[in-house]
């Protein structure tokens, strides 16, 4: 039995630097908690150092519990660029506010619970991950202690909590009848199983991981804590979760419920395709960009879901879905960074004339949005490609369909965004700019284009299978 | 070489907005300076080409391995006729646009990447790679109407992204079926015709062809799929409809020749006589239509929907083997890749007209015109060489190409391509009509318009000098087409 901590050292560096943040931030002034930024970026450059040289070493430690594969050490990475992102985005809002050491040590936490799903497997270990991957975001999303934070924080909580209930009883349900919870084990006792209470287990374990992602029929927190809660922290939580969430839900039906009686396959597409019908539909209309970026993202996991629905139909289910997971997190983070840049917008409308006044950010902008729709060249494509590839050749034309149905839709909001921003008016955008966002934002959008023509390498990288011992 | 050829656009816009600060007369000389440069290299390519039916100036690396979708580029017979109409074209809006003093530098890098775009499109030999470039050809163009169009350019802009969009949708769909049935797994153009997948037929190979033929009718386009055109082509700023006109239409009609005919060859053959069908409807149609039109620039809009029929009738007819022979086929094809090229010059030539007649009378509407010949005669006789041409007059390109494509398509399919005849006829009345309108008669306005400005002259005047060589001399261009459209047609007859 592999008991090895070394193994574990991205997840290491989060915890200590969580530990090492909450030391200082009550030692430090509480103007100058600079250096806690620091730590916090230090702790995830770390982490991912970590994750690259234990790449390609497939193994899982502490009784097979917790794997450590490419999807694990994909996700570590892109959760860790993805808080490193989010802290370009939150310095120039959160530099001297009073808690601010407060919000890496959340952010911190959050992460590490969010790597801890990727390669949670086990139950037991599913259900501490989620635990510990959300509640940091309970008080992240009231962290401006306001009227609209606190309603997104008790509305967050509140499914939250629902939800994680419901997965604890789901996980419940499926040791009861596998008679284990590892998912090694789970997976040669499942396949005798009675298919209703394993079908019951499945969905409840599913229901919580559908929270975390911030998919239908789980969705009702993504647009009001959105909106609610600041734009660095709405950057955080529509994108950081969903990177935990998926790869754990691909693991648990790739690797427990492999041989199992259920379709959940079948259950996953119709999910997909009802996640991000809803999720376009949801969001033509709407004029606050922040809600509209919700929608979006919750549109983005259905295609994301398309992926986990034919993990053990496709060989290139795996590598698509975490090329997706990483380009969405940075053109998502990106096109964030851009609303963060520009503090004094709420509306639309605010964005005319942006690339008379501002044109590096509108055309920032058109790329990270263009991009989400999956405009070539940008990494959102090429996922968007090897996404459809691979649900075509699991078998499920129809979600394809669908799925490039949604696409159009969902251009045509996207375009209702950029043509005032493209539009050469006189009125004047929103004078205020928050320089650390929009160097955020540059950066997010070239890498976002970037990881079109390296795709090639990517996909390579990500190639490979889960363990499971 | 031909990297070198697709990218330096791209570069010379990015060195655009790498340098901060640079006045308006700069980069309109920079702009014509890269174009010119790139139709030089565009020259020197076409001297060079060795001939024959195979690729020349390939290049193929690793891209994407994992599902086997590379860089591959080259160009053939059908496709350097285009590439040339490209750098030509582009070339002759950046003339044109020496007066453009509108946000001058973005509109430069923007036709810079568009230019990228077209070029590499021609040239892809990758499935995924052109989809690339055909995708970003409507975000380039949607910014181009968007920010530089007419009153109702927003919403005309929109419409053009979203219609064409769903039609690249539906060829992404088709091309990853195309993928899938293809083993080994490939994007490759060149694997692809080798392989032939789906040969045996089926539904799928139907759905297949009619995803594929969705997507690239919605962009020629063909009636029905056409009703985004004319919004697109009256709202656009001059260079943008010359480019949509003269370029962007042919990336459906050249989709059809490069890649729905050699790689589903059968299936192609069962349903050609739907695109014949779809090809005399939109000869006639867009004949009526334009004839009915009041708007200069609609007008031609929808006569591009007339030119573009007879394209999709010559591939139908080539697909049709039943008695007619090999050659007359071959001569349908070679007339559909002429008409192309011929189709690009003149309406290229046209909008740009349209751009000038717009700058006089600051509308498009042709009965508030009239008498224009006196004040301005060469723009009335470039004008009327531009609609002459057009209608296919004999001694132009487009009378070459549509020579070809009825001799070529009467044997297969005589009542359809009778039908098409018609087509002609309407153009003239409505070319001479039009002409008749806004240069003879009595003036309408007070002041007499001014003549064409010298740029204006240099820029459009070139493209109509190419019409004609082609008219006259042929050879140059049909000895480039034919081995390549032969080769088609093999592929075809598998």
């Amino acid at each position: 039995m592999n008991e090895d901590p070394s193994a574990l050292l991205p997840e290491i560096f989060l915890a200590v630097a969580a530990v090492v943040a909450v030391l200082l931030g009550s030692y430090l002034p509480r103007q100058r908690q600079w250096p806690v930024r620091l730590v916090t970026a230090l702790a995830c450059l770390a982490g991912l150092v970590a994750a690259v040289v234990a790449w390609g070493q497939d193994e899982t430690v502490f009784g097979g519990s917790y794997a450590i594969d490419v999807a694990t050490n994909a996700g570590r990475a892109i959760v860790l660029a993805a808080v490193l992102i989010t802290l370009g985005v939150s310095a120039g809002e959160f530099r001297g506010a009073p808690r601010e050491s407060e919000l890496y040590v959340l952010m911190l936490l959050a992460a590490l619970g969010t790597v801890l799903l990727t390669g949670a497997n086990d139950l037991m270990l599913l259900v501490a991950a989620y635990l510990l991957a959300s509640i940091p975001l309970y008080a992240l999303a009231g962290f401006a202690k306001d009227d609209t934070g606190t309603e997104a924080s008790l509305k967050f909580y509140l499914l939250g909590a629902l939800l994680g209930i419901v997965m604890l009883s789901g996980a419940t349900v499926l040791f009861g009848v596998g008679g284990a919870s590892g998912y090694a084990p789970l997976r040669e006792s499942l396949g005798g199983a009675p298919v209703a209470a394993v079908a019951v287990g499945f969905v409840g374990v599913l229901g919580g991981l559908l929270f975390k992602v911030g998919a239908v029929p789980a969705h009702f927190w993504v647009p009001d804590v959105t909106e609610g809660t600041r734009p660095p922290v709405a950057a955080f939580l529509t994108t950081v979760p969903k990177i935990g969430g998926v790869i754990a839900a691909y693991r648990l039906v790739s690797s427990a419920l492999a041989v199992s009686p259920v379709d959940w396959a079948l259950l996953l597409a119709i999910v997909a395709a009802v996640t991000m019908t809803l999720g376009n539909l949801a969001a033509f209309f709407q004029q606050n960009v922040r809600r509209l970026l919700a929608y979006s993202t919750i549109s983005q996991v259905g295609y994301l879901l398309m992926a986990v629905a034919v993990a053990l139909r496709s060989d290139l289910a795996l590598p698509s879905l975490l090329l997706y997971v990483a380009a969405y997190a940075v053109t998502n983070l990106g096109a964030f960074a851009v609303v963060c840049a520009l503090p004094k917008t709420a509306v639309i409308e605010d964005y005319s004339g942006l690339v008379r006044h501002r044109p590096g950010l509108a055309i920032a902008l058109a790329v990270c949005l263009l991009g989400l729709v999956g405009t070539p060249p940008t990494g959102v494509f090429v996922g968007k490609l090897t996404v459809f590839t691979a649900a075509f050749d699991g078998g499920f034309a129809w979600l394809v369909v669908v799925a490039a149905v949604n696409t159009v839709a969902s251009l045509f909001y996207y375009v209702r965004w950029i043509a005032p921003a493209a539009r050469a008016t006189d009125v004047p955008a929103a004078a205020v700019v928050d320089r650390w966002s929009a160097g955020t934002a540059y950066a997010a959008a070239t890498t976002s284009v970037a990881l079109g023509p390296l795709a090639g390498l990517l996909l390579a990288t990500f190639g490979g299978g889960l363990v499971l011992m | 070489m031909l990297s070198v050829v697709v990218f330096l656009p791209l570069v010379a816009a990015v060195v655009l907005f790498a340098v901060p600060r640079v006045p308006d007369r700069f980069v309109r000389w920079w702009w014509l300076a890269v174009a010119a440069a790139d139709f030089a290299l565009v020259i020197a390519l076409w001297v060079g080409y060795p001939g024959g039916d195979g690729y020349a100036y390939e290049v193929n690396l690793r891209w994407i391995p994992s599902v086997s979708s590379g860089y591959h580029l080259g160009v053939d017979g059908l496709s350097l006729p285009l590439v040339a109409l490209t750098a030509g074209l582009f070339l002759a809006c950046a003339v044109y646009s020496l007066r453009q003093d509108k946000r001058v530098r973005s509109f430069a890098a923007l036709f810079l990447f568009l230019e990228t775009v077209s070029l590499g499109l021609f040239v892809a030999l990758d499935l995924i790679l052109f989809f690339v470039f055909f995708d970003l050809s409507i975000v380039g163009m949607y910014f181009v109407i968007a920010g530089w169009g007419h009153r109702d350019a927003a919403r005309a802009a929109v419409k053009f992204f979203l219609y064409t969009f769903v039609g690249s949708l539906a060829l992404l769909v088709g091309f990853i079926a195309l993928y899938l049935a293809a083993s080994p797994h490939t994007f490759d153009i060149v694997e692809l015709t080798r392989q032939m997948p789906l040969a045996g037929g089926g539904w799928v190979a139907g759905l297949v062809l009619l995803a594929l033929g969705v997507g690239f009718a919605i962009k020629t386009p063909t009636v029905p799929f056409h009703t985004w055109l004319p919004p697109a082509h009256t709202e656009a700023p001059a260079a943008g409809s010359a480019i949509l006109a003269g370029v962007l239409l042919k990336m459906g009609t050249y989709g059809f020749v490069r890649i729905m005919m050699p790689i589903l060859p059968d299936t192609w053959r069962r349903y050609a006589a739907v695109f014949v069908v779809i090809g005399v409807i939109s000869v006639l149609y867009g004949a009526f239509v334009a004839l009915a039109q009041r708007d200069f620039k609609r007008m031609i809009a929808y006569t591009s929907v007339n030119h573009m029929g007879y394209i999709i009738l010559a591939v139908g007819a080539a697909g049709l083997v039943a008695d007619s022979a090999a050659e007359a086929r071959q001569l349908a094809v070679t007339g559909a890749v002429t008409q192309m090229v011929s189709h690009g010059l003149i309406t290229g030539a046209l909008f740009l007209l349209a751009g000038v007649l717009y700058d006089r009378g600051g509308t498009y509407d042709m009965s508030r015109y009239g008498g224009m010949a006196a004040s301005a005669p060469r723009f009335a006789g470039l004008a009327a060489v531009a609609a002459f041409a057009s209608l296919g007059l004999p001694g132009f390109s487009g009378f070459i190409a549509e020579f070809q494509i009825f001799t070529g398509s009467l044997g297969a399919t005589p009542v359809a391509t009778v039908l098409a005849f018609l087509g002609i006829l309407v153009t003239a009345a409505l070319f001479l009509r039009a002409f008749q309108r806004i240069f003879l008669g009595p003036a309408r306005s007070a002041e007499p318009a001014a003549d064409l400005t010298v740029t204006e002259g240099v820029s459009i005047a070139p493209l109509l000098v190419l019409a004609v060589v082609i008219g006259v001399f042929p050879r140059f261009l049909l000895d480039l087409i034919e081995p390549a459209s032969r080769a088609v047609l093999d592929l075809m007859a598998r």
